[in-house]
């Protein structure tokens, strides 16, 4: 620290900007799919007899969407600021910064294309075809070139926390994008992938999970380790407890996978191996999470002025619960109470519209006004709006999952006296529909927060007050 | 001959070690004064435009 000089690098915080407001709009377009696929099904019709809006095909656009596009480009563009501001120096190249943006929205619009069109590689997560991948690939590569190089030049002996998990996320993505992308082309829009039967299973779910692991959480951890000490003003609670946290969380995490193929092919001892992995993750899972919340220790205050700080803080406690579901439900007995009903998909949405949506917005708000040259958010009651509308969709998306999910499982596995199921599969989906409506409000609730955040973002940037060049301060309050 | 239980008894055991070693080493005595250091980077890169905002965010992190 003591090498920091006192010029001020120009940062290069064109391809932040690019990247933050690209965030907010991927991020309507993949949840406002979202609502519509919810809508799908409770009414059906909605497909309009179209091929292309099917639910088959706009599911796997809602979940690239907002996994890729709306938290890729949170994550590019917060890790592109955090490496800069942390490192003091300008990113590495500027071209590769540009490469990288125009490169991931050319990814995202032929997804948008060819997903529903029906080309897919039709493994989860991971539909997108051959050339798409190889773009990906490409893109992926240059962002990485471009973050360590930017570490390489810095101007501070030490490399922060926030950095860690970023690199790690890089790094692990490219691993694993690289590597259950392995296909044998047959033609552009067609491919099949090297890997046969059960070990495919496997090379997805390694995928996949870390694709949770790294993707969604430890790029976000990032955005938790910077932001959220920056919002409320004080250092991390605990930076040693944030160096175990790094590497407890990053020697777990990549052996879970195989708790998403309990009860099939795989090997028992695979999967037991998942299992006992997993519930452990619960450790430094909480670890973090107690990190970041207890930043605001001896400042609570700031939670009752801040809608900001708010959304960082409450985004953590939806991390400690889907943490705390998610090792409880890759034990095996649990798991095949939960698993391919929509526990699932609710203990995702808590995970994805509570943690991750949560710190990318709280994030962006920070970040906007710093980008603009504005003192402030344009609105900070609309900040707080925005707030309690995420929180009750959230809640009322994911109450009405886990009713519905348990519901379901126990259907399913009831038995008559002679050994016939109870019920028949439609009768458990008939059972399901007050819950879907129910979730399709909480979807309405987030997307209307989105919207407002949108109109919040438009007024701060485009907004003639205050051109000045000042680091965010909580907004003076009457108490 | 080594199996493989030995081979993934010796890995346990490894990486149990090395996780012993990095909890020893962030909570020592020597780290302490880096890992402080490094918790407070994120506030020393302040861009001040002007003297006078300079001036101010000086006094406010008083």
């Amino acid at each position: 620290m003591s090498e920091t000089s006192q010029v001020h690098p120009q940062y290069n915080y064109k391809v932040v900007q690019q990247f933050s407001v690209m965030a907010v709009i991927w991020g309507i377009v993949g949840m406002s799919i979202g609502v519509l696929i919810a809508a799908q099904l409770i009414w059906p019709e909605l497909n309009f007899n179209t091929p292309w809006l099917t639910y088959s095909r706009l599911r796997p656009l809602h979940t690239n969407a907002v996994i890729f596009a709306f938290g890729g480009c949170a994550l590019f563009a917060t890790s592109y600021y955090v490496v800069q501001r942390t490192s003091h120096v300008k990113l590495f190249s500027d071209k590769l910064a540009a490469f990288t943006f125009w490169g991931w929205q050319a990814v995202i619009v032929a997804a948008i294309i060819t997903l529903p069109l029906g080309l897919t590689s039709s493994k989860e997560y991971a539909e997108l075809e051959w050339p798409i991948d190889i773009l990906i690939a490409l893109v992926w590569i240059a962002y990485l070139i471009n973050f360590f190089g930017t570490i390489i030049v810095r101007k501070v002996s030490h490399i922060y926390v926030a950095n860690w998990f970023y690199g790690a996320f890089i790094i692990t993505v490219a691993v694993l994008h690289i590597g259950n992308s392995m296909v044998i082309p047959i033609s552009m829009t067609k491919s099949y992938s090297i890997y046969a039967g059960s070990v495919d299973a496997m090379m997805q779910w390694w995928y996949g999970h870390n694709a949770v692991g790294f993707f969604l959480t430890a790029g976000f951890l990032g955005m938790m380790y910077y932001f959220i000490p920056k919002q409320a003003e004080r250092p991390v609670y605990s930076y040693r407890l944030s160096v175990v946290h790094f590497w407890a969380l990053i020697s777990l995490y990549i052996w879970a996978g195989p708790h998403h193929l309990h009860y099939t092919a795989l090997p028992d001892w695979v999967q037991s191996v998942g299992m006992v992995m997993s519930v452990v993750l619960f450790v430094p899972s909480w670890g973090g999470m107690i990190n970041g919340i207890m930043t605001l220790s001896g400042a609570w205050h700031k939670l009752r002025s801040d809608p900001i700080l708010r959304f960082l803080i409450v985004s953590l406690s939806f991390y400690g619960m889907s943490t705390f579901e998610g090792p409880m439900m890759a034990i095996k007995t649990v798991n095949a109470l939960s698993h391919y009903t929509d526990w699932t998909i609710g203990h995702v949405h808590s995970g994805a519209l509570g943690w991750v949506a949560m710190v990318s917005i709280g994030s962006l708000y920070h970040l906007i006004p710093i980008l603009f040259g504005k003192a402030r958010m344009y609105s900070n009651h609309l900040i707080n709006v925005h707030f309690w509308l995420a929180t009750i969709g959230v809640v009322l998306y994911i109450v009405a999952m886990w009713i519905s999910g348990v519901m379901q499982g126990l259907m399913w596995r009831a038995v008559n006296s002679d050994g016939t199921l109870t019920y028949s599969f439609v009768e458990s989906l008939e059972a399901s529909y007050p819950f879907y409506f129910v979730r399709f409000i909480g979807g309405c609730f987030v997307v209307t927060g989105m919207l407002i955040m949108a109109y919040n973002c438009y007024r701060t940037i485009f907004g003639k007050e205050e051109h000045l060049q000042v680091e965010s301060q909580p907004q003076p309050q009457a108490a | 001959m080594i199996d493989q239980i030995t081979l993934s008894s010796i890995f346990t055991v490894l990486i149990f070690a090395i996780f012993i070693a990095i909890v020893m080493w962030a909570y020592s005595k020597k780290s302490k004064a880096s890992f402080e250091e490094a918790a407070n980077l994120i506030f020393d890169d302040e861009i001040k435009p002007s003297a006078s905002a300079k001036q101010k965010s000086g006094d406010n992190n008083q």
